[in-house]
């Protein structure tokens, strides 16, 4: 059969193109044309070239933060993959207690970054905060704003407070998937508590592990409100990660050119490492549907 | 190896159950013979499965006793009472390989390696899976799968009883013939006791020595096959065994004769002083039409199924079924049926009555 030709069709893809166009490609091609020029302000521009990626590449601070940025989303994922697959494990599995148990692991969820930002901030001050207050009390050192080892620890025990129960409501929900069955041929093998986790949890909370990987890296590798509103990037730089130098650059400095650089290159290294994650995935899904 | 014995066995999925009704499995006394082949028969929801799991030590019954042999086992774990358990749908180790399936509960009892390499191997082929033994189990059909769950019960030699939780439902019909004779062939090699829950009559009836039919959580009828057919204790087994079931047609009975609406039928056996919601109990095979003798009938259709014929007929206002032999010729003057008196049973509220010699 002649398969008809309707051009009219592109119409009804205008309105995404058009919603896209605003949403997406304006705000990036005006980042790409920051990044391409020099402007001394009112409103006049230079060529500049690939001049502000040079720099950028060749910037010791920009490395810096990147350095500091993947540790911190490797020490996070580090503890809380483990701890959220722990929590699942150790929640009930129905009844009364089950759902209280959600709606204690939801709360963090829900609370807004700054705020959450701001709750550590005061607990972990030292003059009237109760973990700080405690902490100094009982004679450790703790002071988030001139050690850089409290500091990071402040950060990541936030991150972990705020973002565990993510991956545990996550793996939780991979958990109540398994059927019984599964459960009581284990019993009849007679397999170990450690064997059973890893041959039947583990395997069947794959899919989901994946994505809160993936999510928590993703959300971990752009943080910026929780540890502006702690420590402010301090001490001197040391919790200074990719967006706050990123804020730093382009807010307090006023160089345009060389922070749309950054936030291009930045970019493409999000788009890099979800285009890894997305392949893996469906690798994955591709071998547990068979070959 | 062990005689399995359940003391006095209730179990409710309640915990405070105030009423017989409450009781998936009602109390239940029943010896499991050490080495004999049983199918637990039944509909679904009868409780089959409940007790399989209570004799596995999945489920801890709510009173009474298991014993093995001479050991209470009733409050030991699983994995103390050494039985293999296969279930209804297939579970798989999905990381592992169709070997490292296979070898996982002997791994898990510290066998020793080049038994475990043999023993795989030799359930390999009874399960016809030797070429797939280094596959992912991952990936494979649910034939397959369910075929490893079969494999993974049948690799330890010296379980206490094999338990088959309606292990076929899933697998190809061709396949299943092959399997249940591979089963039947490991129960005369190594002499396990099997119980084989199944509601497929023909499953429970080829595959068995003795057939325990359950209804509504309770064990209705323990017996042969040919107890069975012949002489149902209950009014379930009487419709659940056979095809079409038994002709169940309430009647009065009073000494020889059963009464229906005012005509009789001779019985083989004499009864006295029979009350509540007394009914006879014809299976199809034991009816013959005729064109004289016995009571009138109305014949609505006739099935030709190929070994035989199927009448359905409607038996003062009652629905009933007559088996003709296969060359028979039925004509439109044959509207009477004929009991055979021998093969007449009586119930009085759904339970057999053992009548008195006439």
């Amino acid at each position: 059969m002649e398969k008809t030709v309707n051009h009219k069709a592109w119409f009804l893809v205008l309105p995404v193109l058009v919603l896209v166009a605003f949403s997406a490609v304006v705000p990036l091609m005006t980042v790409v044309n920051y990044s391409v020029q020099d402007t001394f302000g009112n409103n006049e521009f230079f060529w500049a070239g690939l001049e502000w990626f040079d720099e950028m590449l060749n910037s010791q601070r920009m490395w810096d933060a990147l350095g500091r940025q993947l540790a911190f989303s490797a020490i996070i994922l580090a503890i809380e993959v483990p701890l959220g697959i722990f929590v699942a494990l150790n929640m009930p599995k129905k009844g009364f207690w089950a759902s209280v148990c959600l709606v204690l692991m939801a709360l963090p969820l829900l609370i807004p970054w700054n705020v959450v930002g701001t709750i550590w901030q005061i607990f972990g001050r030292v003059d009237i905060g109760l973990l700080g207050y405690t902490l100094d009390k009982l004679g450790i050192p703790y002071n988030y704003t001139q050690d850089f080892f409290a500091a990071w620890a402040t950060v990541i025990i936030m991150d972990v407070w705020h973002w565990t129960s993510l991956v545990a409501l996550l793996a939780y929900a991979g958990l109540q998937s398994i059927p019984d069955a599964y459960y009581q041929a284990t019993k009849i093998d007679q397999a170990s508590r450690w064997a059973v986790f890893r041959f039947i949890e583990l395997p069947k909370m794959q899919g989901v592990l994946m994505i809160a990987i993936l999510l928590r890296f993703m959300d971990s590798f752009m943080i910026y409100t929780e540890p502006f509103v702690v420590t402010g990037g301090g001490p001197g730089n040391s919790t200074t990660f990719l967006s706050i130098d990123l804020v730093k650059m382009a807010l307090g400095q006023f160089d345009l050119g060389p922070a749309a650089a950054f936030s291009i290159m930045y970019f493409l290294v999000i788009l890099l490492i979800s285009w890894v994650f997305y392949t893996v995935m469906t690798n994955l899904d591709k071998r547990e549907t068979g070959r | 190896m062990a005689r399995i014995t359940l003391d006095n066995l209730a179990h409710s999925y309640r915990a405070n159950p105030t009423g017989e009704q409450d009781f998936a499995l009602k109390e239940l006394n029943h010896v499991w013979n050490d080495g004999e082949a049983y199918a637990l028969l039944g509909a679904s929801g009868c409780g089959k499965s409940t007790l399989l799991n209570i004799i596995s030590g999945l489920l801890h019954p709510s009173q009474g006793r298991i014993l093995f042999g001479d050991r209470d086992v009733t409050h030991a774990p699983t994995a103390e009472r050494n039985i293999a358990q296969v279930f209804q749908f297939p579970v798989v180790y999905d990381t592992m390989t169709v070997r490292q399936n296979l070898a996982f509960p002997l791994r898990n009892r510290g066998a020793d390696p080049a038994y475990i390499a043999s023993r795989v191997q030799a359930i390999a082929r009874m399960i016809g899976m030797e070429s797939e033994l280094d596959h992912k189990a991952r990936g494979l059909t649910a034939d397959a799968k369910q075929k490893i769950s079969l494999g993974r019960g049948m690799v330890r030699e010296d379980v206490n009883a094999l338990l088959f939780d309606e292990p076929l439902t899933v697998i190809d019909p061709h396949m299943k013939w092959e399997l249940r004779t591979q089963l039947k062939s490991l129960h005369r090699e190594f002499g396990h006791t099997m119980i084989y829950v199944t509601h497929d009559q023909t499953e429970a009836l080829t595959f068995a020595d003795k057939v325990v039919v359950m209804h509504d959580g309770r064990v209705v009828q323990i017996g042969t096959p040919e107890e069975l057919f012949e002489t149902p204790q209950h009014t379930f087994v009487g419709y659940f065994i056979g095809s079409p079931g038994m002709n169940v047609i309430p009647a009065r009975v009073e000494g020889n004769k059963a009464y229906i609406n005012g005509s009789h039928i001779p019985l083989g056996r004499a009864y006295a002083g029979l009350d509540g919601d007394v009914a006879i109990g014809v299976r199809p095979e034991y009816a013959r039409l005729s064109d004289s003798e016995g009571l009138p009938v109305k014949l609505r259709r006739v099935e030709d199924v190929g070994r035989h014929k199927i009448v359905r007929a409607d038996f003062f206002g009652q629905p009933i079924n007559i088996i003709a032999p296969e060359g028979a010729t039925i004509t439109t003057d044959m509207n009477r049926v004929v009991f055979d008196p021998a093969h007449i049973n009586v119930y009085r509220d759904n339970w057999r009555v053992e009548g008195e010699a006439a």
